[in-house]
């Protein structure tokens, strides 16, 4: 569905996505590396269950929530990819683990 | 040329939008004007709370009043929820004031029996131990010694709260007219003439309900309102699985998953900008209190400003030079707005305000 305009460039990140390896060229974001992959569903929302994916890529419409190196909504639009990342879908509302918590 | 109502409101926010609906509720034809999105709109600033336990403590006239809103929630939201479909989020699982030491919780333990010696037992509330308040509330964190519990507390909504009471207000007749502001009331034979920057308009009844523009709004219906501004800043994270069963005084966690923090107070005029030093003193007092949420991101923080009275108590007069305008102000718009659209707004539609509102008058600050 998207193509890269300029496709010179090597793609020489490599990162992780549920168990898939996906090739970014540097610099790109997760989102776009995602989204040249065919990936349309980044998120389920957290009360309707509905699937989401990047809308704005500019950081404001927070609907590419993605886990991220096992940290929770990060805007999969504003991290640039890197290799060895893992990266996953957000499936509802992240969850926090009391037993896990800084102590204050 | 002016187009005639039984009643005007003077202000479209919880309170304006609730006493307008209350009305439209009686059959009456009536109209709200609002200033448009030029006016500070404290409705902007709720917090979501509808709180019974820190309201009226060595005032039982304020804490009455607060009750009877409360008491009058559920079916109130049923009601709004059976008009528009709109579900405003309401839930009352009582709600938790937590204390970090032993000072606070000495402190509570005085206020809560005083708010108790009020009402005749009308008011329940528990203290609670360190323990007690783990069961209820097990992300609690080291520091918190106990605190109190009361099952008349709750939340909603405050968009929705608002969003449905304006929805059905506008679905019974009424008329939401933006970009009015009011610039001049006039007595005109059994009623008023209102004029605003756009229009003019005749009525019976006036209620002038515009938070802090009341002040400069009342001396024109012969009463005077001395509200100033109270800023609260609020910070809100992303959306969370759901961890915190109750709300609390400090932090609440909405329907959609959110967490609010808030119950700030800055006397320091009209500015309703956030401020880190402020943002930083909210969060930490909660952090201490779910060290939890120090992993929750911040997506969003902003300041409103709370309509405050000299004593902290609403306002609510009629007119004795002008009778049918009334004033009310107050800085509970969502915990009072089950009263104010069945209960207050049928005062305003009969002409005559309760009795149990005489102590509420702006009389009580002459000297």
């Amino acid at each position: 569905m998207f193509k890269r305009v300029i496709n010179d460039a090597i793609a020489d990140v490599v990162f992780d996505f549920e168990g898939a390896k996906i090739t970014a060229r540097s610099g790109e974001s997760v989102a776009a590396a995602l989204l040249a992959d065919d990936l349309l569903s980044f998120r389920q929302t957290p009360v309707k269950d509905l699937a989401r994916g990047p809308f704005c890529m500019m950081g404001v419409c927070f609907d590419c929530l993605m886990v991220i190196d096992g940290q929770p909504n990060r805007q999969a639009c504003q991290v640039v990819a890197t290799s060895g990342m893992k990266v996953a879908r957000q499936h509802g509302a992240a969850e926090l683990n009391i037993d896990q918590a800084d102590p204050a | 040329m002016s187009t005639s109502y039984d009643a005007i409101v003077v202000g479209g926010g919880l309170l304006g939008s609730a006493v307008g609906y209350g009305l439209a509720r009686q059959g009456l034809r009536c109209t709200i004007l609002d200033e448009g999105d030029v006016a500070y709109r404290a409705a902007r600033g709720n917090f979501g709370l509808v709180w019974v336990q820190s309201k009226g403590i060595g005032k039982p006239i304020y804490a009455d009043w607060t009750m009877g809103s409360a008491e009058r929630y559920p079916e109130f939201s049923t009601e709004l929820l059976d008009r528009t479909g709109i579900d405003t989020s309401y839930s009352a699982p009582g709600g938790i004031h937590i204390c970090l030491n032993d000072e606070e919780y000495e402190d509570r333990v005085e206020k809560m029996s005083t708010l108790t010696s009020h009402q005749n037992g009308r008011f329940k509330h528990e203290m609670l131990d360190r323990k007690a308040m783990l069961e209820r509330l097990p992300a609690l964190g080291p520091e918190v010694v106990g605190g109190s519990y009361s099952p008349h507390d709750g939340h909603v909504s405050p968009l929705y709260l608002m969003r449905s009471m304006q929805r059905a207000f506008v679905d019974l007749g009424g008329e939401i007219k933006n970009d009015n502001r009011v610039l001049d009331i006039q007595k005109s034979g059994d009623g008023f003439s209102v004029r605003t920057a756009n229009e003019n308009f005749s009525t019976a009844r006036i209620v002038l309900a515009a938070g802090l523009g009341n002040k400069a709004l009342a001396p024109m219906v012969g009463l005077e309102q001395p509200v100033r501004p109270v800023k609260g800043q609020i910070i809100v994270t992303e959306r969370q699985a759901p961890f915190l069963d109750m709300p609390t005084t400090h932090a609440r966690q909405t329907g959609e998953g959110t967490i609010m923090i808030g119950d700030s107070h800055e006397d320091i005029g009209f500015d309703i900008r956030s401020t880190p030093q402020v943002m930083q003193t909210i969060a930490n007092r909660a952090r201490r209190s779910f060290p939890v949420l120090s992993k929750a991101k911040i997506v969003r923080t902003w300041g409103a400003l709370r309509v405050m009275t000299p004593d902290g108590l609403p306002i609510y007069d009629q007119s004795e030079t002008m009778p049918g305008a009334f004033t009310a102000a107050c800085h509970s718009g969502v915990t009072l707005a089950a009263t104010h659209a069945m209960v207050y707004a049928k005062y305003v539609a009969d002409g005559q305000l309760g009795r149990e509102l005489e102590g509420l008058s702006v009389r009580r600050f002459d000297v």
